[in-house]
């Protein structure tokens, strides 16, 4: 498996051949505070590079989800949706979002590695 | 202008508070633990509430002074006994409400329990209608803290004795500390509980006290989760300047004695909607699934129509789903009323409820 990586919007992302996984941070789950409700982009649609691909809810506000890279969806995680509390227990591994055939490995090299984002969070965050 | 802080302020930095303005107030939205964690640490334990912001108007003057805010509020002032509180409403002439207030009869006058955001406004709007007769007060000098949930009884009663004898809406003063604290049985959370004005440079250690004896500091966050759990309005959402009392579904709170002789600010309206109804009315909403329906959520019928606005939605932690409340069209306000809402351009099944959403543990009578 590819080194984990990070955009932005406060996703992570790792490759295993042509399928990525994405999720949200463990410092995205920090700012939102208890998340309630998960919803994710459908199996075999199609989703584009910085566009939206799901949402979190937290007791506060509605965040969107935002996808890293483009792609077909092959897979999503039934599991936070059913039980959403799990993003915040294990943001980062049990609570993936969605899997993605991506087609174009390139679009990973703007990304973060994980010391450049964890620099980036606090800056922002501050 | 400069943002105001409470005299509990350090306090709530120290127990890793994090903040967001408030009207005009800088207040904890929630500590370390989360939302979800204070609400349910509240409804089984005791959860302690910083409502300083909140108005605390003293108006003190003699019997005129009742007659005078009969013509104001819809209530049977002349017959409440002192130490005695009610909920009720500050009206324009079309019984659209200014602000929902909490009024209790005390010695030579009354205490008026005011929302944060409208305080200076209702300063303003009492003192014209009442003129230079009487003494009022806005006391900033005074803090408001509110102690919720099941334990509070045990734990306010071992710091303020006698607390406990004091039944649901009543007050009255207690000695504490070598200073007088008005405590009020009563609070917004759904849970029995307390509130207790304290003058500012007590406040801080009265609290830590509280905390000592194991109740816990709980956010703005989880005060709204309980009580939109409870079924309470919170001004500025269910309540504002083009609701009435009627549509809001308080007419419980407008006492019947003054039904039939109308005389207080917006009593026509009242009087006439209270016999019509109103067009619109509030009404608690339980969306199905999760999905949580968030203020300005619109309402629509089966056939595409709106029908309503959500003005609450949140995730309730107690009912372990998603709550809101609303207002409707008269003709969907039933109870089981299948209605749709519409998020994120979807539309989803929904349901008319019942209020509250969380059986109230309010203790009536103590003797």
């Amino acid at each position: 498996m590819s080194e984990v990586k990070f955009s932005k919007e406060h996703e992570w992302i790792t490759l295993e051949g042509d399928v990525a996984t994405i999720g949200i941070t463990k410092h995205a789950t920090e700012m939102l505070g208890d998340i309630v409700f998960a919803e994710l982009p459908e199996k075999g649609s199609n989703v584009e590079k910085d566009g939206t691909a799901g949402v979190v809810e937290s007791t506060k506000a509605a965040s969107d989800v935002y996808t890293p890279v483009s792609g077909e969806v092959v897979d999503t995680n039934q599991s936070i949706v059913d039980d959403p509390a799990k993003i915040n227990e294990d943001p980062e591994g049990g609570a993936w979002f969605f899997k993605l055939k991506i087609k174009d490995q390139s679009e990973m090299d703007s990304l973060m590695n994980k010391e450049e984002y964890d620099k980036f969070a606090k800056e922002t965050s501050s | 202008m400069e943002i105001k802080k409470t005299s509990l302020n350090k306090l709530h930095q120290s127990n890793n508070a994090k903040f967001v303005e408030f009207a005009g107030y800088e207040m904890p939205i929630q500590y370390s633990k989360g939302i979800i964690e204070e609400h349910k640490f509240t409804r089984s334990n005791s959860g302690i509430f910083d409502v300083s912001h909140m108005g605390q108007l003293f108006i003190y003057g003699d019997e005129t002074l009742t007659e005078e805010l009969e013509k104001i509020f819809p209530l049977d002032l002349k017959n409440l006994k002192q130490n005695c509180s009610k909920y009720s409403f500050l009206m324009n002439e079309d019984a659209g409400i200014y602000d929902d207030l909490i009024i209790t009869k005390i010695e030579e006058g009354y205490l008026i329990i005011l929302n944060a955001a409208c305080k200076d406004k209702d300063f303003e709007i009492l003192s014209n209608l009442l003129g230079s007769k009487f003494k009022m007060n806005l006391d900033n000098n005074r803090s408001l803290i509110a102690i919720q949930g099941p334990k509070s009884v045990e734990i306010l009663n071992s710091i303020i004795n006698g607390v406990d004898q004091l039944s649901f809406m009543t007050g009255n003063w207690f000695d504490s500390d070598n200073q007088k604290l008005f405590v009020t049985r009563s609070g917004y959370t759904g849970e029995d509980g307390f509130e207790i004005s304290i003058s500012n440079d007590k406040a801080e250690k009265f609290v830590e006290n509280l905390i000592e004896k194991g109740a816990q500091l709980i956010g703005l966050g989880a005060r709204d989760t309980l009580r939109l759990e409870a079924g309470l309005c919170l001004y500025g959402h269910e309540l504002d300047i083009n609701k009435t009392p009627v549509e809001a579904n308080l007419r419980w709170a407008i006492s019947k004695s003054r039904l039939s002789n109308g005389g207080f600010i917006g009593s026509k309206k009242i009087m006439n909607q209270m016999q019509d109804g109103a067009s619109q009315i509030r009404v608690g909403i339980k969306p199905e699934g999760r999905l949580i329906a968030r203020e300005k959520t619109k309402i629509f019928n089966h056939t595409d129509k709106q029908i309503g606005e959500i003005t609450s939605g949140t995730f309730g932690p107690s009912v372990n789903g998603p709550i809101a409340m609303g207002y409707v069209d008269k003709e969907f306000s039933k109870v089981d009323t299948k209605i749709l809402l519409e998020v994120r351009g979807k539309k989803h099944p929904a349901n008319v409820c019942a209020l509250p959403f969380y059986k109230k543990n309010y203790v009536k009578g103590v003797n």
